[in-house]
């Protein structure tokens, strides 16, 4: 398969096109036009449907309307569109529908910026719309893995029944890399909880609307059991020169990347730094965590936000005697890996003292 | 002996209702299942429930039912529909759901002029929360939040959402009609009929406005609700029927 040239965004889209997605609902937002863009040039070539909708909270239902019967959808927008997508968020959940939805995060709160930012990490991973819910995140750091991890979104939302987040930011929608595509799948999952119209047998609903406290709390505890089953067989992360670190770095998404570029150049004055990224931000790795602080002194989470997956490290690292510190730039700054490296060097002397 | 008034297929049998006594929600139902095995389209079809009394309806009707968020019918109708054209798509909606907090959706899934059939229960009350004013109450009409009555110098005027639709050129089919009366209730049925076909033969958008009562919030006996509905609120919503595009569209199409 030849390598492509092409941006995060496109790259979602196509890699979405051949995960079988045959929906695609969305509302005009920057960072992410291209991605709605996209769909509209090539959905209807492969028989699909491509609506641009009055707004993010009706595309959402759209992906309702389109999951319950079974097809595979996706909906993308950047922050501000993603705090309307929540309703229906959580009537996905409630319902146990699959579905992708990306969010390319902006700077914020309010309209904020359409600069990268990694704000909404905790509306992501907490479940940002009401009731006793969870979604499931998946947060690429390059291209290649956008597609990669788009086609895995599918996957899982079938796999598990449940609405898949895609978190990026304006930097991994707008950045162009090569990229292998996945060959086109040939085949779905059975879905036979779908709604195909009653044919000749009995008739189904699905409501989400359960009056009954006890069987509203047996489904909660449903939902739950499923997020530990997610925990267990579908954590993903990357180790990034552990070998020997005595000193590790914990970000996601563009932040790594950048932490990376830094970590080269610590290395370099012979410090001897490494990273944990989290690929899913629900389930938080917090198992490796916890390895990971049998052996370094001290933990030190970037992220372009004011601290959110900092108290995710915070509760993985729960009485374990170590040292965590945090360095963030919101706002739709984007640090440099100079800068993250002096960051770096900073905490390591302190660590050594 | 012959058996002339025979149970819908559509409709589940050994079920208590849920709506009050004198309520229309239930003859629009039994048109719904009725038309349903008529037509011959019970087999493939889906039907939305909005959030309000008929959120429920899933209880009585024996075809693929799925719940909606308020106000959003006319969205996962419309995801539905265009995901699987096969299916014959209805979205059951009160007047709160569907001209209040639903009104983008409504707006804009007429004038893309989606293949659905919306069937629009207008009591001119929220009922299930209890009574509150809706957007069609109306002048003078005491609500739990207009207890003086509606004052449209606070409150507005009535929105007759069904009139707007109608005039956009992607709504092929709307009627209002009313339950209050066996005439009215037959008619009901032709104009749902009407609808139904206009979807069946993939001529896009229609709408049928019921005007039905709700006697417990409203504070009235069924009997004197349906007065209320002949000599009251006909005024303001004047039964009949607001466009038929079905000709033209079949021309379009050729």
């Amino acid at each position: 398969m030849d390598k492509v040239f092409t941006s995060g965004n496109h790259c979602i889209a196509e890699a979405a096109i051949r995960a079988g997605c045959r929906c695609y609902f969305g509302y005009p937002i920057t960072p992410q036009n291209e991605l709605g863009e996209y769909m509209a040039a090539n959905m209807r070539k492969v028989g699909g449907v491509f609506l641009q909708s009055e707004s993010e909270t009706a595309a959402i239902n759209m992906v309702i309307g389109a999951a319950s019967v079974g097809t595979r959808v996706l909906t993308s927008s950047s922050s501000p569109g993603v705090s309307l997508k929540q309703e229906g968020l959580s009537f996905l959940s409630g319902f146990e529908f699959p579905a992708v939805v990306v969010n390319m995060m902006r700077g914020g709160p309010g309209l904020g910026n359409i600069a990268p930012a990694q704000g909404d990490y905790f509306q992501a991973t907490r479940g940002g719309g009401h009731g006793d819910y969870r979604t499931p995140v998946l947060a690429p750091a390059s291209v290649q893995e956008l597609a990669d991890l788009t086609v895995k979104a599918f996957d899982l939302a079938d796999k598990y029944r449940t609405p898949i987040l895609l978190l990026g930011d304006g930097m991994m929608g707008q950045m162009k890399e090569p990229v292998v595509f996945p060959e086109p799948i040939t085949g779905l999952p059975e879905k036979p909880w779908a709604l195909k119209g009653r044919g000749d047998g009995a008739s189904r609903y699905h409501a989400s609307l359960i009056l009954d406290s006890l069987e509203m709390e047996r489904h909660n505890w449903k939902l739950v059991r499923k997020y530990r089953e997610m925990a267990e067989k579908e954590t993903l992360y990357e180790l990034y020169m552990m070998e020997d670190a005595d000193f590790v770095v914990v970000a996601y998404g563009t932040t790594a990347r950048i932490a990376k570029g830094a970590i080269k150049r610590a290395r370099k004055d012979g410090l001897k730094v490494g990273m944990v990224r989290p690929i899913t931000l629900f389930p938080f790795p917090d198992k490796i965590l916890q390895k990971v602080a049998r052996q370094v002194k001290h933990f030190l989470v970037f992220e372009m936000s004011t601290g959110q997956m900092v108290e995710d490290v915070k509760m993985a690292l729960d009485g374990l005697q170590t040292e965590l510190s945090f360095h963030g730039r919101p706002g739709g700054v984007i640090p440099t890996p100079i800068e993250f490296s002096r960051v770096i060097h900073r905490y390591y002397r302190r660590m050594q003292k | 002996m012959e058996l002339v008034n025979k149970w819908p297929k559509y409709y589940k049998q050994d079920v208590v209702t849920h709506y009050c006594p004198g309520c229309g929600h239930g003859i629009v139902h039994r048109i719904v299942a009725e038309l349903l095995e008529e037509m011959d389209l019970g087999k493939q079809a889906y039907l939305v429930c909005p959030a309000g009394c008929a959120v429920l309806a899933y209880r009585y009707f024996d075809f693929d039912v799925i719940e909606s968020a308020h106000g959003r019918g006319t969205a996962i109708a419309t995801g539905a529909k265009r995901a699987n054209p096969k299916l014959f798509v209805i979205s059951y909606q009160g007047d709160g759901d569907l001209s209040a907090i639903g009104t983008a959706e409504t707006i804009h899934s007429a004038n893309r002029g989606e293949n659905i059939c919306v069937v629009f229960i207008n009591n001119a009350v929220y009922g299930m929360t209890g009574g509150q004013m809706a957007p069609t109450s109306l002048i003078g009409q005491s609500t739990t939040t207009s207890p003086a009555g509606r004052n449209p110098d606070v409150d507005g005027y009535p929105l007759h959402i069904t009139d707007v639709v109608a005039e956009f050129p992607g709504v092929t089919y709307a009627e209002r009609v009313s339950v209050a009366t066996p005439a009215g209730i037959r008619k009901t049925k032709k104009a749902i009929r009407n609808a139904f076909q206009t979807q069946v033969d993939g001529l896009g958008y229609s709408i049928v406005e019921v005007l039905s009562a709700c006697p417990t919030n409203w504070k009235m006996d069924p009997v004197t609700s349906c007065k209320w509905i002949e000599e009251e609120m006909v005024k303001e919503y004047k039964p009949g029927l607001l466009t038929d595009k079905r000709e033209e569209r079949r021309k379009e199409k050729g």
